[in-house]
């Protein structure tokens, strides 16, 4: 067990009840990395970030500093767009930081811009999240009228525009050329890379940074107190702390920031101070250690350290740090299918291997939990992923575009090469109801 | 089918299935394959637009280094090294996998779907796919069809998505009015609700589907696939000259395709053009010909006719007779009426243009510029025509290109916004009747420090200085916007280009399919065939033709003055409709009547031909063989599918038969001779034949050597030369000209020594020609007619054309005669305002000639001071209200009461 007490980074401010207003957030140290950073060069602040290896919290964890160094030099405008589309099933750590502490946000979004040198930025949220944009909104506006966002912020004469708009309820658009789609106005579907990796072909084909809510909302305190401090947390490769959104068959779920690379999963899951272990006393099955895309973890992979490169080695990773937990009651059938139902009505429609494959996986696994499963149907629904995702390998290749047909693939592999027997109990069942009791053929339900 | 040639200098050399194959820079991998001949297999792709790699049959393995990856070959450039594996387990298993993922919601009912024989689904699930199904459950269900315009019809079963009509309609049209809705696996394609998809070229979509998911409410049903036959022609409504494929089964045309060719129609075609092949079919076509017997049009024999006909000729004195029309002929059977006319009858008073273009001369004898090098990348145009889309679709969507894709800088000049308005980066609406005075001031060396045509000043030096910024050759686009409006008035502003930028190319826009054809054979007054002028060209002629016109005749505006004064004894109508197309009615009318005896030559009885006295029935498009010419001057064929209905037959026949009967042997059997006659005798034409035409793929330009090198290519270094190039081009052209003459007339000497019969025949005296061909006409700028003064109660009259109208061939397609949109009086805001009305309100809109009641429709694209109408449409006479005499037509407008 490793429970640290490492300070809370980005949910300091948690505690306060006016936790999303300007006042709070200046009385507690608030734009003061912004003042700090707009005496430095903007070249500077890049370094810093930089050097605390601060990895990007929304899912592929690609570090932050070198992502804004991949803009094309000498290529105007750019822009920075900040991808709050936080839609993976499982996770919801995005949405409290842009409703507890939406200028600890912009003022990340600021300095990102400062560091890249650009003038606009856009702030991408989920449609639903309502609460989120109305705060986001209003700290906007209280932040153009304090002076920190507009033109010549503070005094200098950097001036930037921050611009809110939110989607319409499609998961793909957490995807970042998606997103960058649905905010030129088209609809949310994603781009090949290459040709349009954001940073060179992005919006409106500029050069263009996405960041995520969590990872921009660490700059600030990378700023006040600087990249060794910064570094001191986490393990080598997983600097500082990060937030995990526990859900499922847990006593507690929530959201817990820790200390990244250190804590391992039975300490967030057991811990009374975190998830509080599972419900009813029960046994674990099974958890999901990154969002709804990552193949499954079960009992011997409980002390792992949540950290990125030895999730990523044990095969599957921590993603937009979800982690859903499912107990000896849970049907693995079922939960299959509750989260190949979900990819297959978030596909946008765009490549043909998601668009029909994910509804046919989804549709025989109905047919086998309605009691029409047939014993090639096991063999099938193999195939039919491999034919999404060949090889069904880790990290996963593609027929697709984007890794969200993939995704769909991960629940089967990980269900199907853990709980086969499951899968075969069903078929059996349906298959000795067959022969004994002439049964009506029906056409099956797709609820 | 790949074609050999030489690898391109700055190739990339990648590895195709352990091949080595020189990629051209930039060339996309399933492009360089398919030159190599390797077939990639797909769906999405279409070599015409931006790929967005979403089908994902075309994924193969390539490795860039990194090791082999499955990557949609239509989205990756070729890159040094890159080796490719199209035929790997992993390729063949990803491919089969969307194949059957393609088919597994497919509805599989091929046996009733028109795409069946011909669908690249079914094609490639015998080549690639797998032979059983594995999906149980049920498929999806859709509607089906439903209609999505009053031409196209969407199955939304048999559709597999692949963005290729979506991205027409968007990219290549404009008219991004369908889309997908909904997503993942009940993603559709479908249109805005209320919104049908009404594009003039929606058509398109049918030929570019690869499944049978859109079809053609002209085709559904009619034929399968391998029972039709297909013969490559030239589309003839309009002047663009789009190539063209004929299907037909049982002997009846069935569908027109468009065919892809580089320099012209990149395989679309408008929707009138497509759905045209109802006129060609039409129960009402002419199979025999009719005589006038008291009221009524009867049926007679051809000798009965054709002998009326010769008899009424010979009776007539050359000067009292007229011929209008004949530019949607061949350019054979116009060369064969002009012999007859010229030749033969000895008239001159002949005209191919129905008042509504631009003095032959004019056109004939400016440079004239290639749709290509208009659309020559970050080029500039200057627009000065009608709106293309209605009257030239084709050449708006090749433009709409040029400016969109390739950086071209339009200047639009135009009495009314068009379809090109929002594309041009200067858009001017001047008062009708002064585009010359507003050119003038476009093409001047300084600004203009007052308001022009009544354009303020700055918005005229905005656009001065986007013409003179223009790098490269100055494109100008001229045709007559409005037919209100005197053509001496687009003639000024030509003039006034010529004066000022001798750099400067024409495209001409006149719309009749082949109306430069006609004009290159003499179908207009002072002109013989080959671009020469009467005086010029007589000596050339006399030793060839039984007669030359004495002097130089009257125009259709003049024919029918003449006939309406009684002064002419036959009037020959060919293919044309003088009551529905000249812009003066009344004029048009009293012609008509008062003509003697009236000869009309067509396909379908039109307004005027149901006046003739005897009218001859012809064979029309699809039914003959020949060539025509397109605004280019590019000559390229036409090509016969099908019988004509009944006896009708090709006009250069019917001219040789009454020739004939004339005493007259016009001296050829077939349209191919013609065609030898016209290479040999005609200036322009000189060494054209059946062999060079069939043999030139993309049509000819003439005069021959004077084809341009391609500047669509995109290729920035050869713009930059493009001025020395084209300097040199003219040298050339001068030379191979004057080779070509000589070379003619040596030809010529040897054909007489061996002489046979047709040749020897008395009425084709064998002389020796002129030593050398006569100089093609050239450009002399008019002296323009002048305006009237301002009149602050008055408004001038801007009369345009819509793609669908009342015109013969539209209203006898079945399927595009409904699409006639009518007319509203159209004026500006302003002008609304001041009179008090709102749209839908009923004006009374007076000219001296009489008053038209209609409803009015404020449109900020008509320059105050005007008022648009719509030509030729149902319920509103337009031509009624135009004087053919006045430089503009002055209108009053009132509320009607």
């Amino acid at each position: 067990m490793a429970i640290t007490d490492a300070p809370k980074i980005i949910t300091s401010r948690f505690g306060y009840d006016d936790s999303h207003t300007l006042t709070r957030y200046v009385s507690t140290g608030g734009y003061q990395a912004l003042r700090t950073a707009l005496e430095g060069s903007p070249a500077a602040l890049g370094e810093a970030v930089k050097a605390a290896s601060l990895l990007g919290r929304g899912g592929a964890g690609f570090p932050a500093g070198v992502k804004w160094t991949l803009a094309p030099a000498d290529v105007w405008p750019r822009y920075l767009v900040v991808n709050g589309d936080e839609s993976e099933p499982g996770t919801y750590k995005d949405r409290l930081l842009m409703e507890r502490d939406p200028h600890q946000l912009i003022e990340g979004v600021l300095l990102a811009c400062y560091a890249i040198g650009a003038g606009q930025a856009f702030l991408y949220v989920r449609g639903e999240m309502a609460l989120a944009q109305e705060r986001i909104a209003e700290a906007l506006n209280d932040a153009y009228k304090a002076g920190y966002v507009g033109r010549n912020i503070l005094g200098t004469d950097y001036s930037i525009d921050v611009v809110l708009t939110w989607g319409a309820g499609a998961y793909i658009v957490g995807e970042e050329t998606a997103l960058i789609e649905s905010l030129e106005g088209n609809r949310g579907m994603p781009r090949l890379k290459p040709p349009f990796f954001p940073a060179a072909k992005g919006l409106y084909m500029q050069p263009t940074i996405v960041n995520n809510v969590e990872t921009l909302s660490n700059l600030p305190w990378i700023v006040n107190n600087g990249a060794d401090a910064y570094t001191a947390l986490g393990a080598e490769n997983s600097r500082g702390t990060r937030m995990f959104a526990v859900s499922g068959h847990v006593r507690n779920p929530g959201v817990f920031e820790v200390e990244y690379g250190v804590t391992t999963f039975r300490d967030l899951i057991y811990a009374p101070v975190y998830a509080g272990g599972i419900r009813d006393g029960n046994e674990i099955k099974a958890f999901i250690p990154g969002g709804g895309s990552a193949p499954w973890f079960f009992e011997e992979h409980l002390d792992l350290p949540l950290e990125k490169a030895t999730v990523d080695k044990a095969g599957s990773m921590l993603g937009s740090g979800a982690i859903v937990v499912m107990d000896e009651t849970t049907d693995a059938v079922k939960a299959c299918l509750r989260l190949v139902r979900f990819y297959a009505r978030e596909s946008c429609g765009k490549c043909t291997p998601c668009r029909e494959g994910t509804t046919w996986l989804e549709r025989i696994l109905q047919r086998i939990l309605d009691g029409h499963g047939r014993p090639s149907d096991l063999e099938l629904l193999m195939d039919v992923s491999d034919n999404i995702s060949p090889g069904l390998a880790w990290p996963p290749k593609q027929t697709t575009i984007c890794p969200l047909g993939p995704s769909a693939t991960a629940p089967i592999a990980s269900a199907l090469g853990r709980f086969r027997d499951e899968f075969e109990a069903r078929i059996t069942e349906a298959e000795e109801a067959r022969t004994s009791v002439p049964v009506e053929l029906k056409a099956p339900s797709h609820a | 089918m790949p074609e050999p040639e030489a690898p391109p200098a700055d190739g990339v050399a990648v590895e195709i299935n352990g091949r080595e194959v020189i990629a051209r820079k930039g060339e996309l991998l399933i492009d360089a394959a398919e030159r190599a001949g390797t077939y990639i297999p797909r769906f999405c792709y279409h070599e015409r637009m931006r790929p967005v790699g979403m089908c994902r049959m075309c994924l193969v393995e390539v490795d860039t280094g990194r090791g082999p990856a499955l990557q949609p070959s239509c989205m990756i450039e070729c890159t040094p090294g890159m080796k490719v594996d199209t035929e790997s387990e992993a390729t063949k298993k990803a491919q089969d996998g969307v194949l059957e993922f393609l088919l597994i919601n497919h509805p599989l009912d091929c046996p009733v779907c028109d795409k069946g024989g011909e669908c690249p689904l079914q094609d490639q699930t015998m080549a690639y796919g797998p032979g059983e199904s594995r999906f149980l459950e049920e498929k999806r269900h859709k509607e089906k069809p439903i209609p999505i315009s009053d031409l196209v019809l969407l199955d939304r079963e048999r559709c597999i998505l692949c963005d290729r009509c979506t991205r027409f309609a968007k990219e290549v049209a404009g008219d991004p009015l369908i889309h997908f809705i909904h997503r993942g696996n009940n993603t559709e394609v479908n249109t805005f609700p209320d919104e049908p998809f009404a594009s003039y070229f929606s058509g398109n979509t049918v030929q570019i589907c690869p499944v049978g998911a859109l079809t053609a409410s002209t085709y559904r049903f009619k034929a399968r696939p391998w029972d039709l036959e297909t013969t490559e022609s030239t589309c003839t409504q309009c002047s663009v000259g789009c190539r063209i494929s004929i299907d037909s089964s049982r002997d009846e045309v069935q569908r027109f395709a468009g065919v892809d060719v580089d320099p012209v129609n990149w395989g679309w075609l408008c929707d009138k053009g497509r759905f045209s092949n109802g006129a060609v079919t039409s129960p009402d076509r002419l199979g025999e010909p009719l005589v006038r017997q008291g009221d009524a049009l009867v049926p007679t024999r051809w000798a009965d006719a054709l002998e009326r006909a010769a008899s009424a000729l010979r009776a007539a004195t050359p000067q009292s007779i007229g011929v209008i029309g004949g530019a949607r002929l061949t350019n054979e059977d116009a060369y064969a009426w002009a012999k007859l006319a010229k030749g033969v009858l000895g008239t001159d008073n002949v005209d191919a243009q129905l008042g509504d273009g631009l003095p032959a001369q004019a056109v004939l004898g400016l440079p004239r510029a290639t749709i290509d090098q208009v659309c020559t990348p970050g080029g500039t145009v200057l627009y000065l025509g009608p709106d293309p889309k209605e009257e030239l679709p084709v050449l708006f969507l090749r433009l709409r290109h040029a400016v969109v894709e390739d950086r071209a800088t339009l200047v639009e000049v135009s009495p009314r916004s068009s379809g090109l308005s929002s594309l041009a980066a200067a858009s001017l609406q001047p008062r009708p009747g002064e585009v010359g005075e507003l050119v003038r001031a476009l093409v001047a060396n300084a600004d203009s420090d007052k308001d022009v045509a009544g354009i303020a000043a700055a918005d005229v030096n905005a656009a001065r200085a986007l013409i003179a910024r223009s790098s490269g050759p100055l494109s100008v686009v001229l045709g007559r916007p409005s037919v209100a409006e005197s053509a001496d008035a687009v003639l000024d502003a030509a003039g006034a280009v010529v004066a000022a930028r001798p750099d400067a190319r024409f495209l001409p826009a006149l719309r009749r399919s082949n109306v430069l054809g006609a004009l290159d054979m003499g179908l207009a007054p002072g002109l013989l065939p080959g671009r020469v002028a009467l005086d010029d060209g007589r000596d050339w002629f006399a030793g060839q033709w039984p007669t030359v016109p004495a002097g130089a005749g009257l125009d259709t505006e003049g024919i029918l003055s003449a006939a309406a004064d009684g002064r002419i004894d036959v009037l020959v109508l060919l293919g044309a409709d003088p009551l529905a197309d000249f812009p003066d009615h009344d004029l048009a009318e009293r012609g008509l009547a008062g003509a003697r005896t009236v000869i009309a030559l067509d396909t379908l009885l039109n307004a005027s031909s149901r006046k003739a006295d005897i009218v001859l029935a012809a064979a029309g498009f699809a039914e003959k063989a020949g060539t025509t010419t397109n605004l280019e001057g590019r000559v390229s064929t036409l090509s016969q599918r099908v019988t004509p209905p009944g006896t009708a037959r090709p006009d250069w026949m019917l001219a040789a038969e009454l020739a004939a009967r004339l005493g007259a042997d016009l001296g050829f059997g077939d349209a191919g001779e013609v065609l030898a006659e016209i290479g040999r005798l005609a200036p322009s034409h000189l060494g054209v034949d059946l062999a060079t035409v069939a043999a030139a793929a993309d049509g000819l330009l003439l005069p021959l050597g004077t084809e341009p090198a391609p500047t669509g290519s995109g290729d920035a270094e050869h713009e930059g030369a493009e001025a020395d190039a084209a300097a040199v081009r003219s040298d050339a052209a001068d030379d191979t000209e004057a080779a070509q003459a000589e070379e003619a007339a040596a030809t010529e000497a040897e054909g007489d020594a061996t002489a046979d019969d047709a040749e020897a025949d008395p009425a084709v005296p064998a002389t020796e020609p002129a030593p050398a061909a006569p100089a093609l006409v050239s450009f002399a700028a008019g002296v323009p007619s002048p305006v009237p003064a301002l009149d602050a109660y008055a408004f001038r009259l801007v009369a345009t054309r819509k793609l669908y109208d009342q015109g013969t061939l539209v209203q006898a397609s079945g399927h595009l005669a409904g699409l006639a949109p009518g007319t509203t009086a159209r004026i500006h805001p302003s002008d609304a305002d001041r009179l008090g009305v709102a749209a839908g309100d009923r004006v009374v809109v007076r000219s001296p000639r009489t008053s038209l009641t209609l409803p009015v429709h404020p449109d900020a694209g008509v320059p105050r001071g005007a008022v648009a109408l719509v030509l030729n449409q149902a319920e509103v006479r337009v031509a009624d209200l135009v004087d053919a005499d006045a430089s503009v037509t002055e209108l009053r407008i009132e509320t009607a009461s």
